[in-house]
């Protein structure tokens, strides 16, 4: 049955068009139960950058225009509004599509690794409505597949994306964790503030919060659950601080690098990591020739960032052909699944014959024992398997090229099977 | 024997070069090649420790009391030392400095015919299987200290340098390389001690004369005892004793490779 995808994203609509076609999971529950009113499939794939309905039924038109209808009332806008900014997908593309947005290829960030648990989350919504069919389970499945083997077979997400998570994985590289570190925080900075965050969701101990406004020292600490100092206890701090973010607005350095070596050496040949994000700077860029110091500040955390971008720009490519392997898989499904009916059919045919059979010889093996009866049922069964074996196998083969519809239909006309099939079907070209 | 011998000498320096060679590559495609590089290392080691049972089995007493022999058991420590931590992702750089160094030291010992039939010793097994074995042990300790001192280097290098690509490359913190290389020498120091204490008093009973190799095995030991020593005592990190470990194993290069073949056997 046909697959439509009908759905935005980030490189069709601004994020004002997209908040009003974003599903939170009781509207998603009801969006399912309206796209499934005739028994078609359905799921919803919603995320900040994107909001995408996967549908499946006889008619793909008619389905389109139901999605059309359900992501106006959703939006509050009219078809031609929306039109736009939203893209229709069919059948193998539709697939490709899934597995290409399941893989992070579709993402902002190539292989970003949440996108893979929302499409896993769309899937368990469909599941649990009920409005996921035969396609839909084997499409969602293999797009986790895909995601997963992307990240496993290629390192398109091992690299940062961003500033804040390029500073955390450096400071990693000195220290094995930051599981019980000590972070220092110079300003109160945006960049500073959520490079504090990543920093902190990887464990760190404790957060010392030093500005030149203590009100804002001692809020900031609050937020983070540290404590604030004035701008002139942060040598002193330095003794014992293993990781230091700067982000004051400070014309000239915070720091100097004699204010840092005289720290140096209290710490007793313990590194120390400084992630200088102010401009001006506030640490004095000579710090980075005192043994046991590193030093990066915004341009540097920049190039790391645009390397590793770059870096998984490379892995995408290893990851299409992985998308490209697995859409081969899904299409030999599809078009196995024309010949589904009629392989059934044949065998249904063969054990209605056998039976018969059987029960026309009923009396002639009347004084068999059980176990005598029961190797002729044995017989008799393996004799129609082995039969069929090899028409069976040949069906599903041709099924994956262009002849599997023919293959059916020859057979149906051969053992007088009946019209059980679509009658729409047409032998492809 | 000494033909089974030859051909399993073979597959171990196949899997040897092979993993130095995927090591190589793998810097230049990070995680293509180390699945390669981690079953060479781990099919080569198995071959080899085939090879020295092979050995053992057609020995009359200790199968490498010779040069060349205890240079084929050295590399097979090494490896084995390897590859407690090298088949973990963060050290398959670890390997790039480890396996080129196998396969050529390898080589020498087939070339010096330490991987054929092995050659009676006069001196007893018990005392060279000691003796040898503690101080073979504790070079090849050293050998991996090394190693994880280098790639200590390397990584400071290029974060202090602030290398645009320095996250591209998995490798340990320098805080795991600059502790694992602290354990290492800690670990190996005492066997060294012992190794040469078992020598020393042999050395003693028979009446033998001291050699340079002896010297320089005890100057090796005062350069980690330091390593030590400035580590836990003057709080010496990272940078410095990375450079006293490859100092040490300068010396550990000169009293293996390049003077025991002439000096002490």
């Amino acid at each position: 049955m046909p697959l439509v995808l009908v759905g935005t994203s980030y490189q069709r609509a601004p994020v004002e068009l997209r908040e009003l076609l974003a599903y939170d999971p009781d509207l998603r529950r009801d969006a399912l139960g309206r796209l499934s009113t005739d028994g078609a499939e359905a799921a919803v794939l919603s995320t900040c950058n994107r909001t995408e309905v996967y549908g499946v039924n006889p008619e793909p038109r008619e389905l389109e225009e139901r999605i059309y209808g359900e992501l106006a009332g959703l939006s509050g806008l009219s078809h031609s509004e929306l039109a736009p900014a939203l893209y229709t997908v069919t059948d193998e593309a539709a697939a490709v599509h899934l597995f290409r947005v399941a893989a992070g290829l579709d993402s902002m960030v190539p292989g970003e690794a949440q996108i893979l648990g929302q499409v896993r989350e769309a899937y368990e919504a469909a599941r649990e409505k009920k409005t996921a069919g035969p396609t839909l389970h084997r499409l969602f499945r293999q797009a986790l597949r895909v995601g997963k083997r992307v990240r496993t077979e290629t390192a398109i997400g091992e690299n940062p994306a961003s500033v804040s998570s390029a500073a955390a994985e450096l400071a990693e590289r000195v220290f094995e964790n930051l599981e019980g570190r000590r972070i220092l925080l110079l300003g109160a900075g945006k960049t500073a503030d959520l490079t504090a965050a990543n920093l902190i969701s990887r464990g760190v101990g404790e957060i010392v919060v030093a500005n030149r406004s203590t009100e804002r020292a001692a809020a900031l600490a609050r937020r983070f659950g540290g404590r604030a100092v004035g701008l002139d206890a942060v040598e002193a701090e330095l003794a014992s601080t293993d990781v230091v973010v700067s982000s004051t607005s400070s014309q000239g350095f915070v720091l100097s690098a004699a204010q840092v070596a005289r720290a140096m050496k209290e710490r007793r040949g313990r590194p120390i990591f400084f992630i200088d994000i102010a401009v001006p700077r506030d640490v004095d860029p000579a710090v980075i020739e005192l043994e046991g110091c590193y030093l990066y500040d915004i341009d540097d955390l920049e190039r790391v960032v645009a390397e590793s971008v770059a870096g998984r720009r490379e892995e995408a490519v290893r990851a299409e052909a992985i998308v490209s392997e697995e859409a081969d898989a899904f299409r030999a499904w599809q078009l196995s699944l024309d010949v589904v009916p009629a392989i059934s059919s044949l065998r249904a045919r063969a054990e209605s014959i056998r039976r018969e059979e059987l029960e026309r010889a009923e009396g002639r093996l009347a004084s068999l024992s059980p176990t005598q009866r029961r190797a002729v049922e044995a017989l008799t069964s393996q004799i129609v398997a082995k039969l069929l074996h090899q028409p069976t196998v040949r069906m599903k083969e041709a099924a994956a090229g262009a002849d599997g519809v023919l293959y059916a239909d020859a057979v149906r006309h051969l053992f007088g099977l009946g019209d059980d099939a679509d009658p729409a079907r047409k032998p492809r070209q | 024997v000494t033909e089974t011998a030859l051909l399993l000498f073979w597959p171990a320096l196949a899997g040897y070069a092979e993993a130095a060679v995927a090591y190589a590559g793998d810097t230049v495609r990070p995680g293509r090649l180390v699945r390669y590089a981690i079953w060479g290392v781990r099919l080569g080691w198995l071959a080899q420790t085939a090879l020295l049972v092979a050995q053992a089995a057609s020995a009359d007493g200790f199968p490498w009391g010779t040069w060349a022999g205890s240079l084929n058991l050295f590399v097979w420590m090494c490896v084995g030392v390897y590859l407690i931590w090298g088949c973990r992702a963060p050290f398959r750089l670890l390997g790039l400095v480890v396996m080129p160094l196998a396969a050529v030291l390898l080589v020498l010992a087939w070339a010096a015919g330490g991987v054929g039939e092995p050659a009676g010793s006069q001196f007893g097994d018990v005392f060279l299987a000691f003796h040898v074995g503690l101080i073979l042990a504790a070079f090849a300790a050293f050998t991996l200290a090394a190693a994880l001192a280098a790639l200590y280097l390397w990584q400071e290098r290029r974060l202090k340098q602030r290398t645009p690509g320095v996250l591209r490359l998995r490798s340990p913190s320098l805080e795991t390389l600059d502790q694992l290389t602290g354990r290492t020498v800690a670990v190996a120091l005492p066997a060294l001690t012992v190794g040469v204490g078992i020598g020393l008093a042999r050395l003693e009973s028979e009446g033998a004369a001291f050699d340079a190799i002896m010297g320089l095995t005890l100057l090796t030991w005062v350069v980690y005892a330091a390593f030590l020593v400035l580590r836990w005592e003057a709080g010496w990190r990272g940078r410095r004793t990375a450079y006293l470990a490859l100092a040490g194993f300068l010396l550990v290069v000169l009293v293996r490779v390049v003077l025991t073949p002439f000096v002490h056997f």
